[in-house]
């Protein structure tokens, strides 16, 4: 997560004069630097069987990119090494050319449930990473907070105990507190994967909107091909047993992207794509491997 | 508190009729005092012997709330140093369960031994009894944290120290008061047992558990069944104060804090 000090691209009040971090920020140029690099990536928990075999993979400063594929495949374990949160087994990992413990200042992860401490008010949830990081004080703080609650619609729970709120409230403060260190990548693993299709598409909107006001790059784990179509640049389609990436697909559609485009044909042209991707991928494993 | 009374009239509906019924049977069956006096007997036997009453009630719940105050302080102590790692735990917890299953009155000669008779034995007494539950759900809380938040602190590279009083001290809290509950109620049992065996002898010195010996060996079964009362009244003072405790710092946030207040 972002100390104040450190490099924020997309801050009109970035105090940073480093050539190399802006160079992320211009996907145009073609030399510049991966924002995420990860090469020759393997992953194995003790001496159990591979999870992710010779994984690689470049991201670029503002890409979405949306990781899928069966269970089992290594998509959250590829999130949590990014994060540094297990290590590597072999290969490298940087972002932003620090190793990934080093990069997680620069970084925020979303998890699957919203993870809110139940015995802090929405506010003191939200304020929660700017507290660890120490950089401000609690006025500032409270705040910063208080912006973040309007970003995602939430000011009037802001006193309210997340044992109040809703599935999706809860996610969203959940959004809010990842977003309040500034971070300049967004690690999500499966977000919105426990709540209701409604609210998962609104909250999927919603995403959208705070990545073109606040220009982050994230990395997105779902079980749903039509949530990455929507919200991704690109998708990674990954097998299972050992975890290898299978197919790269790029989303061709512009942004600003509204709920128009789920109905659009090309959209479910692609999501037809995506999900046959995947069918063959569990075809091939069924081969092999029973489980699923 | 329409509520509360409405909860209440139940349980009081039960006792009174206990009484009648208590009362009708010594009269009925002309039940001789010593073996079992009426309740009217009974209150006045506590009512002609206030001052002793009184007296042994104040011995006993000084020896229970000062055993219990000093086993929170030492069994959270233990529950920080338990926490710490999986190896410390290991090596540690049989011992901690020791306390639990080693017999009171197999230790109390060797405490009788040691520390003499008097308010000092009795305090040790309560505090072996009340250690365990504090030391079990203490350490149980501070080590049962969701990984997942574990791992959004180590995101915000949060020190140690932070993990610890951000998060696990109050995701702690809840399982903390479990265990002071049940020791709430095992502090006074504890400073009854002590007094038992290791009650001062110096007349007007004794807490219930002595004069409740005391009163019987004199078939004063009146006065034994007013110190029985007194001692549940204190146990359910005690257990109330801390069950008031944790309704005070958990109905915010709480699940448990929260049923209670929508049943």
């Amino acid at each position: 997560m972002t100390h104040m000090a450190s490099p924020e691209t997309s801050s009109p009040l970035s105090v940073t004069t480093s050539a190399v971090a802006e160079s992320g920020s211009s996907a145009a140029a073609g030399a510049v630097r991966p924002f995420i690099t990860v090469r020759h990536l393997h992953k194995r928990y003790g001496q159990g069987a591979p999870i992710l075999d010779d994984v690689s993979l470049e991201v670029a400063s503002g890409d979405f990119i949306s990781l899928i594929g069966p269970s089992g495949c290594g998509k959250s374990t590829l999130l949590k090494l990014v994060a540094g949160l297990t290590p590597v087994s072999q290969g490298t990992i940087e972002v932003d050319g620090m190793t990934p413990a080093n990069g997680r200042e620069l970084m925020s992860f979303i998890f699957q449930d919203a993870t809110l401490l139940p015995w802090r008010t929405v506010l003191g949830n939200i304020e929660l990473g700017l507290e660890l990081e120490g950089s401000m004080n609690a006025a500032r703080r409270h705040e910063k907070a208080g912006d973040l609650l309007k970003l995602v619609g939430l000011s009037n729970v802001a006193r309210h105990y997340p044992r109040q709120l809703s599935g999706g409230m809860k996610m969203r403060v959940s959004i809010a507190r990842a977003l309040a260190t500034r971070p300049r990548l967004l690690l999500m693993d499966e977000p919105f994967g426990a709540l209701d299709e409604m609210t998962r598409d609104r909250l999927n909107e919603e995403i959208l909107r705070l990545r073109s006001e606040q220009g982050w790059t994230a990395l997105f784990v779902t079980h749903s091909v039509a949530e990455a179509v929507f919200l991704s640049t690109r998708i990674v389609v990954l097998q299972a047993n050992p975890g290898r990436i299978r197919r790269d697909i790029p989303v061709p559609f512009p942004f600003p992207r509204t709920a128009a485009l789920r109905s659009d044909p090309a959209f479910l042209a692609l999501v037809g794509e995506v999900s046959h991707a995947l069918r063959e991928l569990n075809r091939g494993l069924h081969g092999k491997d029973s489980e699923t | 508190m329409k509520r509360f009374l409405g909860n209440a009239v139940w349980p009081l509906a039960v006792f009174v009729l206990v009484l009648l019924l208590w009362h009708g049977a010594t009269v009925l069956f002309k039940i001789p005092a010593y073996v079992l006096p009426g309740p009217i007997r009974v209150i006045e036997a506590g009512i002609d012997r206030h001052e002793n009453l009184a007296k042994a009630v104040k011995i006993s719940a000084v020896a229970a709330v000062g055993g219990f105050l000093l086993s929170v302080v030492a069994g959270v102590a233990t529950a920080l140093l338990l926490a710490q790692s999986p190896l410390v735990r290991r090596c540690l917890v049989p011992y901690t369960i020791l306390l639990q299953t080693v017999p009171i009155v197999a230790i109390a000669p060797l405490i009788l031994m040691w520390f003499g008779s008097g308010l000092r034995s009795v305090i040790l007494v309560v505090v072996i009894i009340c250690l365990f539950p504090i030391i079990a759900n203490t350490t149980q809380g501070l080590t049962s944290v969701d990984r997942n938040l574990l791992n959004l602190f180590r995101m915000s590279n949060a020190s140690r120290a932070q993990v610890l009083f951000k998060l696990r001290l109050p995701h702690a809290l809840p399982s903390f008061f479990t265990g002071l509950r049940i020791s709430s109620g095992l502090s006074v049992i504890g400073a009854f047992s002590g007094e038992w065996f290791a009650s001062s002898n110096t007349v007007g010195e004794g807490g219930l558990g002595y004069s409740i010996i005391y009163a019987s060996s004199q078939l004063q079964t009146d006065y034994l069944f007013a110190l029985v009362i007194a001692c549940a009244a204190l146990g359910t003072c005690f257990f109330l104060t801390v069950v008031g405790c944790e309704w005070f710092f958990l109905h915010h946030w709480h699940e448990s804090a929260l049923k209670a207040e929508e049943d």
